[in-house]
């Protein structure tokens, strides 16, 4: 196992190389650069732009130029974007990946959390009216072209409800004369959810160990999880900064609600079939013929098992689901990592794309790396010792 | 028959045989592709647009003049200055679009391009990866190595990202567009998938039989371990063409497809004349539903015709 994880972390390291070289290369057979915007510009003498293809090192030989970025990649200082001069990629980087990250791992979670809960419930229902009626409408959603129902939902929800903002991360007359800029709010709002998490989870664990009886610790966990809330909340009520962060998830409900209603049934119908699997085995028989109560079977027998091939699922759908961000951030006009990266591949802004590349195939590297561990460390039938995948 | 001596069968026989047993296996999946319900759902789909989208000359023969209905050039003199777009009437079903084309015309038009896009970039890319597949799993050591490697790093690129960044290389047009989804995604996922099912074919001891009885490599790879993946191939191939409607759609809606008409670019039309903001949404509704409806048909037909053939092909969903 541990041979087989240090072998895959050589090969990440090896197909990262060559996955950015590919990227390097498509940006380079590009015709043209990020100063061809200027040729048309009368104010902008030739001599300018010269010394701007100078600057950027557009002027170098190819080998000079790959080796350049290469080791900008490597040394992880990414460059100075092209188009965003003179903010360096790794700053752009670093303040959209969190918000990307973020917002769609926020969307897959609950995509998953529903598609557990309704596929262990229709697959337990099967034939039945409920099992038709989310098969149907998940579906139908499932297969809805996304732009459409993005502009759908804006319409029906921005415009004729007014509930929510048409677009962007923010409001910017909110933030007239703010304190802060979004993301110094946005990475304390960060923060705020790891900690209050990292807190939830030590407390329960602390129960666990202490409180054995089943309802009694309900109830304990439940208190705790309104406590670390509440106290969540306070902190930002208190802080003077609590409406910008409101402002910030206001915007991000929209895109949230657009894609998981899309998403949702994708992970149900997964659970439905994987559960359908499990009920047909032998010790679920077993486990009826002992005369444990119907719930106990679902949840703690086949839920269980029907869970694995969701929880591998779950690692490669948050990779995925950065990739459909560019569409997303576009229509919601928010961002992210998926329209800087769309901004810079139509710019022309080569460091900035190759870094938000790079950053994405690291991810995406990382996620399949995980979800293979993950598999053979959920799955004991699976081993990595002879040959490996 | 048992004890009497097995007679040399002739060619014609074989055939025959051949043939009975093949329409006896169609027979019997297509009883089990039209019990899933969902298949059959999908089929009629399809069905349904592929003679939507041949009756597009009828459609324009039935109105005499092309200069007013052609998708791309097209415009309605009769139609009172600056009225366009103009809500449906009775000689535009669909309406017009901002630059006075007939909605329907497009609609139609696109319709059959988009299948075939859909068809092609599938079609070849399950191609790419069956073969892929079978030869990497037949073989084994370095070639499977090579090409699982590939197969990673295709599937690091951001598909719409890169696609976006290739058209600016090349001209993507639909035929190219098919093309590099072809190849994306048959060096990519679909590989990784058929490889693992040409692995489980391999261990199969029809194949033993076949080397030992002297079949060379070609032989066995191509009439023994084919021909055992392809059902999953023509399963993987449905999803592929649901992918490469979408990944069309959101391409042309992004802008960045290079191509006069299809389903994607009436609604990229009608975004980028700013028909699609605010209350314009509700009141040109022609613009955008009709295609927005087509694509999400279209995607939701073949992606049901999956879901039926799955229950043909993995014998395992089946019975319950």
């Amino acid at each position: 196992m541990l041979r087989y994880s240090a072998v895959r972390l050589a090969q990440i390291v090896v197909v990262l190389f060559i996955y950015t070289t590919i990227v390097w290369l498509m940006f380079y057979a590009m015709p043209g650069s990020v100063t061809n915007k200027f040729i048309g510009n009368p104010k902008i003498k030739p001599e300018a732009i010269q010394k701007m293809k100078q600057l950027f090192g557009l002027d170098l030989p190819w080998y000079k130029r790959y080796l350049m970025d290469m080791r900008n990649i490597y040394t992880g200082h990414l460059g100075i974007s092209f188009d965003y001069y003179p903010r360096t990629v790794w700053s752009i980087i670093t303040e959209r990946l969190p918000r990307t990250v973020t917002l769609f791992l926020t969307i897959v979670l609950i995509e998953y959390a529903i598609g557990f809960y309704l596929g262990k419930l229709i697959a337990w229902l099967r034939g039945g009216a409920l099992d038709y009626l989310a098969t149907v409408s998940g579906i139908v959603l499932w297969t809805m072209f996304l732009p459409v129902w993005a502009l759908f939902l804006i319409w029906l929800f921005a415009y004729l409800a007014g509930w929510f903002p048409l677009g962007q991360f923010v409001t910017p007359l909110r933030w007239l004369g703010a304190p802060h800029d979004a993301n110094f709010v946005f990475i304390r709002m960060l923060a705020t959810a790891f900690g209050g998490s990292f807190a939830f989870a030590a407390g329960w664990v602390t129960l666990r160990r202490f409180l054995h009886d089943r309802r009694v610790r309900r109830i304990a966990v439940a208190g705790l999880g309104l406590v670390v809330i509440a106290a969540a909340l306070v902190l930002w009520a208190r802080s003077g900064i609590g409406q910008y962060a409101i402002d910030i998830v206001w915007h991000m409900i929209l895109p949230f609600i657009t894609l998981v209603t899309i998403g949702f049934a994708g992970a149900m119908l997964v659970m439905r079939d994987s559960m359908l699997d499990t009920i047909s085995e032998d010790y679920i028989t077993t486990a009826r013929a002992k005369g444990l109560p119907e719930k106990v079977i679902r949840d703690h027998h086949a839920a269980r098992t029907a869970l694995l091939p969701l929880s591998t699922g779950f690692v490669l759908a948050i990779a995925f689901s950065l990739d459909g961000a560019v569409i997303t951030e576009t229509i919601f006009s928010w961002p992210g990592i998926g329209l800087t990266l769309l901004h810079a591949v139509s710019t022309q802004d080569v460091p900035l794309a190759v870094g938000a590349y790079t950053v994405l195939g690291l991810i995406a590297l990382l996620a399949h790396y995980v979800a293979d561990i993950l598999y053979a460390v959920l799955d004991p039938r699976i081993s990595y010792h002879r040959g490996g995948a | 028959m048992a004890d009497s001596v097995p007679r040399e069968l002739s060619k014609a026989e074989i055939r025959k045989a051949r043939r009975a047993l093949f329409f006896r296996s169609l027979r019997q999946n297509w009883r089990l592709f039209t019990a899933s319900k969902i298949g059959p759902i999908g089929l009629s789909i399809i069905i349904f647009f592929v003679l939507f989208g041949a009756a597009h000359p009828i459609y324009m023969l039935a109105h005499h003049n092309n200069a007013i209905y052609d998708p791309v050039m097209g415009f309605d003199y009769d139609l009172p200055a600056g009225t366009n777009p103009h809500p449906p009437t009775w000689s535009h079903p669909l309406g017009t679009d901002a630059l006075g084309r007939d909605v329907m015309s497009q609609l139609m038009y696109s319709t059959t391009r988009d299948i075939l896009l859909g068809l092609i970039a599938a079609g070849a890319g399950v191609l790419i990866a069956t073969l892929i597949g079978s030869i990497a799993a037949f073989y084994g050591g370095i070639v499977d190595a090579f090409f699982m490697r590939v197969a990673d790093i295709v599937m690091l690129f951001p598909l719409l990202a890169t696609l976006v960044a290739l058209s600016a290389v090349v001209k993507v047009s639909l035929l190219m567009l098919a093309l590099l989804l072809a190849l994306l995604t048959g060096f990519g996922a679909t590989a990784i998938i058929l490889k693992s099912q040409a692995l489980q074919v391999k261990v199969k001891p029809f194949v033993e039989a076949a080397r030992i009885s002297g079949g060379s490599n070609f032989h066995i790879i191509w009439s023994h371990i084919v021909p055992n993946v392809l059902p999953l191939s023509f399963l993987y191939m449905m999803f592929s063409v649901t992918g490469a409607i979408f990944t069309e759609a959101a391409l042309a809606f992004l802008g960045f497809l290079n191509v006069q008409m299809s389903l994607g670019m009436i609604i990229q039309y009608a975004n980028n004349a700013g028909y699609l903001v605010g209350s314009r949404l509700g009141v040109y509704w022609y613009l955008w539903l009709p295609p927005g409806v087509a694509i999400s048909l279209l995607c939701a037909g073949f992606y049901f015709v999956g879901r039926g053939l799955d229950e043909v092909v993995n014998p395992r969903l089946r019975e319950r």
